[in-house]
């Protein structure tokens, strides 16, 4: 059986579209009304609040958590100060990417990573001989992100947090009222934002307290839809959407490299020995056959292609996950793997894998698009991501 | 920045179009200048806190006909343009029901069929029709109009083209087009519909800025004007500019400032110079000269051609024909501080539907009854309105907790009988408090300010001659190649290197910047 979230009293009534869809075995709203699209302008214009609860939380407490982490994934865990986040990845012996999440130090020897997949197994595996406990937490702790530019007004009248203070990818411990929070300055959007780590048994009560005071400032529950929207802007992946974990990857071909996935920068050679990092080191060396990048597809292009049919450009109004073949000439030299019209920079970006050779800022290239049910082409323009990044995000 | 200094181009108005046509002219490496008048740029397209805290668009409040291209070509979205949705458009009743259109299709759809059965299925054929037809439609916006009287080859193309454009429409939509430049927009709508609220909503597109009535002729024209905007690729898609209207001319600003355009605040333009029969610069009213190589006027024709330009200087038919040139002003705008939300009868709390329009136009015969009262020079006893509360779509318009409401008001004629003054401006502000009380009964306890802005005003203050939105009415005869005058709709004037890109010429009318991006065109084109 799917289950709710801990939110799932106050979000089951709220939903108008009785649209839900799975994540992680839970629930989640696809969008609370019956379009998505307010629910994505408030990311942007004042704050969106989002359920992710069903994210995979572990705990991981000992005197080697430190070392664990720093074995398994791929940024160097020793310059994590207490209370920072580091985004990061990990990989396999191949130094092909598993998953991809945030580690939050929360104490010197605590830590929590926060996972797209289950990683129980492989943490636990991992930690054999040290000092270290691992625990699944994802149930017991509930976690709303409230995303968008209002987020740290409607933040600082509820909590006792000194948030002016808290930079980005840092964490506080807080309260709301009575109620014990953690707040990371993270999130899944590009823009000003703030994650919310909750003990399970006062969701409920963190919901409305938040709800109740964000009105004024223009608050919205808002579901994946409007999420899917946002990250692709902010030029963030999606596993399973955006690349394959390594351990799923029925063949080789499917997985991907940290350096293929635009993550390069997360991979710390220099730190010392973790897993993949042979590989990885040799990667490095070569270089990588395929590179993540953004396209901007060509307005003009694609509205010639409708003008061939006496039609105006259909733009997608959701963000799109399917692969889509990318050309240049006669020969496909990569794929795109998630697209969306953005609302608010007003263009058609896709994220695309593309062999590194015809990766290059600029350089041009072309999507397919299927009108009606012919196999088209538009030209796209290769970019760096992400495509969508305010002031005030690090502000 | 004396007398001395020469620009490729000076730009006499701050408004949307000015700062378009700046940009553009720019962006192609010309030395150019805007010149407004007011404090604040924008003119018509403006965002100004008249009350500490709450942000009024005064004017023109809700952007639809801003033409892609040019969002694309300047790259507004970077220079901080966003544009927030507008989902839906509610008609309380007078017996205490109501029609709403919601964002939704199937909600619109089990609304309409609550009314009428039979006009939930014409809405879809409705919306197609119209959907075909601005598309077909459209290019003709986009271009310069071509004159069928001429017969130099760019005409003549341009004609071929649209020619051909409409072989291709198909002979049903035809049809529609011809009837929609012909008729009435209640005779058009009545073809379609039977639910009178529905009607009577759909015609106020078609009288938006005329002075004209519902059962006036050629108004189902500009109910067409209404349904050519796009937002992403959806055609009649209203959204609200983050910031307010003045939003729009920052990031228009933004834009032609990024691509080295000079632009001057509190520099009104007295008079255009003209040596041997050509503009060379112009006069402020501080006396200032500034020379230009071209002068390029975004205000009205007939503020450009009977005031800044001395009449001598143009050919008489063409003065004759400014003269004529309609630009009855027929609307006013009033703007409210609110302690809360408003509650309407027909739907009380704080819904979704407040996020939207709000349309006082029970029927046609309300309508037609509020412009019987401007024909006869009075401001409507029950004016139309078109209400929207920014601060429910973008929060940052007021305060936490607080709004501003924006009343677009309809009929307030220019020539009100017996002229206006600050009494009669408050006397049609109480009409419009007091017809809005009826379906909002809190309403007065509510307001903290109030913003009362009548035709007078408008020209007075913006510089809108008669106060007219759309600098002079969208009626056929002065559309196309009519707009301003014959001859000359293609944005330039009798005068050499006197160019017009305001609203006054084609294709005139909303936030659509079309006319001073092809007048830039233009002048690239002659230099």
């Amino acid at each position: 059986m799917l289950r709710g979230t801990p939110f799932h009293a106050r979000t089951a009534p709220l939903c108008q579209a009785q649209n839900w869809r799975r994540w992680a075995g839970y629930l989640a709203a696809s969008s609370y009304e019956l379009t998505h699209e307010r629910e994505y302008y408030a990311v942007r214009t004042s704050a969106a609040l989002f359920d992710v609860s069903p994210l995979h939380k572990y705990l991981i407490r000992g005197s080697d958590a430190e070392r664990l982490l720093n074995r398994v994934v791929t940024r160097d865990v020793t310059k994590c100060a207490v209370r920072q986040v580091m985004y990061t990845t990990w990989c396999d012996e191949a130094g092909k990417a598993m998953d991809d999440g945030t580690l939050q130090r929360l104490d010197e020897d605590v830590f929590r990573l926060t996972t797209n997949l289950p990683n129980l197994r492989w943490l636990s595996d991992s930690s054999a001989g040290l000092r270290v406990t691992v625990d699944d937490v994802s149930d017991s702790t509930a976690a709303l992100a409230l995303q968008g530019p209002n987020s740290r007004e409607i933040l600082k009248n509820i909590s006792d947090a000194e948030l002016d203070e808290l930079k980005f990818f840092r964490l506080t411990y807080a309260r709301v009222g009575d109620i014990p929070v953690t707040i990371s300055r993270t999130g899944y959007t590009g823009d000003l934002g703030y994650e919310i780590w909750v003990d399970s048994q006062h969701a409920v009560r963190l919901w409305d307290v938040l709800l109740d005071s964000g009105e004024r400032y223009g608050i919205t529950p808002a579901g994946i839809l409007a999420l899917d929207v946002a990250r692709i802007e902010a030029g963030l992946l999606l596993p399973g959407v955006d690349y394959i974990p390594a351990h799923r990857a029925i063949i080789d071909s499917r997985k991907s490299s940290p350096f293929e996935l635009g993550l390069g920068w997360t991979v710390k050679l220099e730190k010392g020995p973790f897993v993949g990092r042979a590989a990885l080191l040799d990667e490095w060396r070569r270089g990588p056959a395929w590179q993540l990048k953004g396209l901007e597809i060509q307005w003009g292009s694609l509205e010639a292609v409708y003008r061939e049919f006496g039609l105006p450009p259909e733009l997608p109004s959701f963000a799109w996950r399917t692969s889509v073949p990318v050309y240049v000439h006669r020969r496909q030299i990569g794929y795109a793997t998630s697209g969306c019209w953005s609302p608010t920079l007003k263009k058609y970006i896709a994220l695309a894998h593309l062999r590194s050779a015809y990766a290059a800022q600029g350089g041009e290239v072309a999507m397919e698009v299927t009108v009606e049910h012919e196999r088209k082409r538009a030209l796209a323009r290769v970019v760096d991501t992400p495509f969508f990044e305010p002031e005030r995000k690090r502000a | 920045m004396g007398a001395a200094k020469r620009y490729d181009a000076v730009i006499i108005g701050g408004g949307h179009n000015g700062l378009v046509n700046a940009a553009y002219l720019a962006r192609a490496g010309k030395r150019v200048l805007v010149l407004e008048r007011r404090h604040v740029l924008g003119g018509s397209t403006v965002t100004e806190e008249i009350y500490p805290g709450f942000k009024y668009s005064v004017l023109s409040y809700v952007v639809s006909l801003l033409r892609p291209e040019i969002i694309r070509e300047l790259e507004l979205p970077k220079h901080g343009l966003e544009i927030l949705p507008l989902e839906s458009t509610l008609t309380p009743l007078p017996d205490g029901d109501y029609l709403v259109r919601w964002a939704d299709h199937d909600q619109t759809r089990r609304e309409l069929y609550r009314h009428s059965p039979r006009d939930a299925d014409t809405y879809d054929d409705f919306g197609k029709l119209m959907y075909q037809l601005a598309f077909a439609v459209k290019p003709i916006l986009g271009i310069v109009p071509p004159d069928p009287t001429s017969l130099s080859p760019r005409d003549l193309l341009s004609l071929a083209r649209i020619g051909k454009h409409f072989q291709n429409l198909g002979a049903e939509q035809f049809y529609a087009l011809c009837k929609l430049l012909t008729m009435s927009s209640a005779d058009f709508l009545d073809e379609w519909f039977e639910y009178e609220p529905l009607k009577a909503t759909m015609s106020a597109s078609g009288i938006i800025g005329t002075f004209l009535g519902p059962r006036s002729p050629g108004t189902a024209y500009v109910l067409l004007h209404h349904y050519m905007g796009e937002i992403d690729g959806v055609f009649r898609a209203w959204g609200f500019p983050r910031g307010g209207a003045g939003a729009v001319a920052d990031a228009i600003a933004a834009a032609a400032g990024r691509l080295g355009a000079e632009i001057r605040t509190e520099a009104a333009v007295q008079q255009v110079i003209v040596k041997n029969g050509r503009a060379v610069g112009v006069a402020l009213d501080s006396g200032e000269e500034i020379r230009a190589r071209k002068v390029v006027s975004a205000v009205d024709p007939k503020l450009t051609f009977l005031k800044l330009v001395e009449p001598r200087e143009l050919p008489s038919d063409f003065v004759d024909a400014i003269r004529r040139y309609k630009i009855r002003g027929s609307s006013g705008k009033v703007n409210l501080a609110l302690d809360d939300l408003p509650n309407l009868t027909c739907l009380p709390g704080r819904g979704p539907h407040l996020r939207g329009a709000i349309s006082i136009s029970p029927s046609i015969g309300y309508l037609e009854r509020a412009y019987d009262d401007a024909k006869y020079g009075n401001f409507s006893r029950r004016p139309y309105m078109d209400i929207i509360i920014p601060s429910m779509i973008d929060p940052g318009m007021a305060p936490p907790g607080k709004h501003v409401m924006s009343i677009f008001v309809q009929y307030a004629p220019f020539a009100l009988e017996g002229g206006w003054n600050d009494e009669r401006r408050e006397a049609f502000g109480d009409v419009v408090i007091d017809t809005l009380s009826e379906y909002a009964p809190n309403l007065k306890d509510l307001i903290l300010h109030r913003w009362v802005v009548t035709p007078w005003d408008m020209q007075e203050e913006y510089g809108l001659t008669e106060g007219n939105i759309f600098h002079g009415e969208l009626a056929l005869h002065q559309l196309l190649f009519m707009r301003p005058a014959p001859r000359w709709a293609d944005y330039r004037t009798p005068l050499k290197n006197l160019y017009q890109c305001g609203s006054g010429t084609h294709p005139g009318g909303g936030i659509s910047g079309t006319s001073g991006r092809l007048a830039a065109l233009e002048m690239l084109r002659d230099s």
